[in-house]
């Protein structure tokens, strides 16, 4: 390790900074430094994350008409924090909200794995969940679940917006549960 | 056909006089009912039929093209119709199964390209001399063809 410029510049090379970090988290976690920091700042970024979901603004089929009626005045999601926006860099929820042709499949993976972790996944009305009246056909993927992972599934055919603010709702909890353990360091 | 002001469109009677006219034993009336004239054609002259029906008669829409598979031989129907009093004609070509091809008719109407590439990508039947013909909804890689009648789903029985 080169200390030459510290505290400007640090040189090492790669396995030294592997044993570098992996000693310093070791450090952490043994002297209960993660620990106290996980029960601090858990429940901060649990109440911040479940409260501005910002879903991936895609619309697919008919449930995208859903989807826009739920951020009317009438229905308001944008009061949970729902905000859509357009790039999936700045996204930690996709919604699949249609049937998914072959031909779009790579097109929905890829936007999956450009989002940033964490991300959910929710696969709204029938198309989405198992193919609904497009079973066994010969252009229809028969699920999300083919494809990527999904975290919520909401019934409907078309999904009405209630039960998508339900299942955002449940997503919610969902959220929740994955940052109040804490998740200092673990990335 | 008369007077210089306006066009007007032939009738049904007209359309069916002109055709066996023009095109003697190549076409054949099948039937007529109100603003319908249903005809049958051989693939040979099917390109420079329809440029008649586009050109002289007038019939400036290709409302829809259409693939049928009746298994013995294949089938293009064409719905042509005209913007003046709504007379449509519709053109029944059989297309064998050994050779599943027939002339493009997009250089006549622009709107048939996707219907022929719909065709192709469902029945494989080949449009000659058309721009662009790739499959358009199914991806690229598909190797059959899924509306033909010998195409099985999955789980199908």
């Amino acid at each position: 390790m080169d200390m030459s410029l510290y505290p400007h510049a640090i040189a090492m090379s790669a396995a030294e900074y592997m044993s570098w970090s992996t000693a310093m988290i070791d450090g952490l976690l043994s002297s209960g430094m993660k620990r106290t920091v996980d029960k601090v700042t858990g429940p901060i970024w649990a109440w911040a994350m479940k409260n501005s979901i910002h879903p991936l603004h895609f619309g697919l089929a008919c449930c995208a008409l859903e989807m826009a009626a739920a951020s009317n005045t009438k229905y308001d999601a944008e009061r949970l924090g729902m905000i859509y926006r357009s790039s999936p860099r700045q996204t930690d929820v996709l919604i699949i909200n249609g049937w998914i042709s072959k031909k779009v499949r790579p097109d929905i993976r890829r936007l999956y794995e450009q989002m940033p972790s964490p991300k959910w996944v929710v696969a709204m009305g029938e198309c989405a969940i198992s193919g609904g009246p497009w079973y066994d056909s010969y252009n229809i993927v028969q699920g999300t679940d083919q494809i990527v992972p999904v975290d919520i599934y909401i019934p409907g055919c078309p999904v009405k917006p209630d039960a998508m603010i339900d299942g955002f709702l449940l997503l919610q909890k969902k959220i929740e549960k994955y940052f109040a353990r804490g998740v200092f360091m673990e990335d | 056909m008369s007077g210089d002001d306006f066009y007007e469109a032939p009738t049904v009677e007209q359309v069916i006089d002109l055709m066996g006219s023009r095109f003697g034993g190549d076409v054949t009336v099948r039937g007529s009912k109100a603003r319908r004239v249903f005809l049958s054609a051989g693939r040979e002259r099917i390109y420079e039929i329809c440029e008649y029906i586009q050109d002289v008669l007038n019939f400036e829409h290709a409302s829809s093209l259409t693939g049928v598979d009746w298994e013995s031989h294949m089938q293009v129907v064409y719905h042509l119709s005209n913007y003046y009093n709504g007379v449509m004609i519709e053109i029944n070509v059989d297309i064998p199964l050994d050779d599943l091809r027939v002339d493009s008719v997009t250089p006549i109407w622009e709107g048939a390209n996707w219907h022929e590439r719909e065709i192709y990508e469902l029945f494989g039947i080949v449009f000659d001399n058309h721009p662009e013909l790739e499959r358009l909804l199914t991806p690229c890689d598909y190797d059959f063809f899924p509306f033909r009648k010998s195409y099985k789903l999955r789980r199908a029985e």
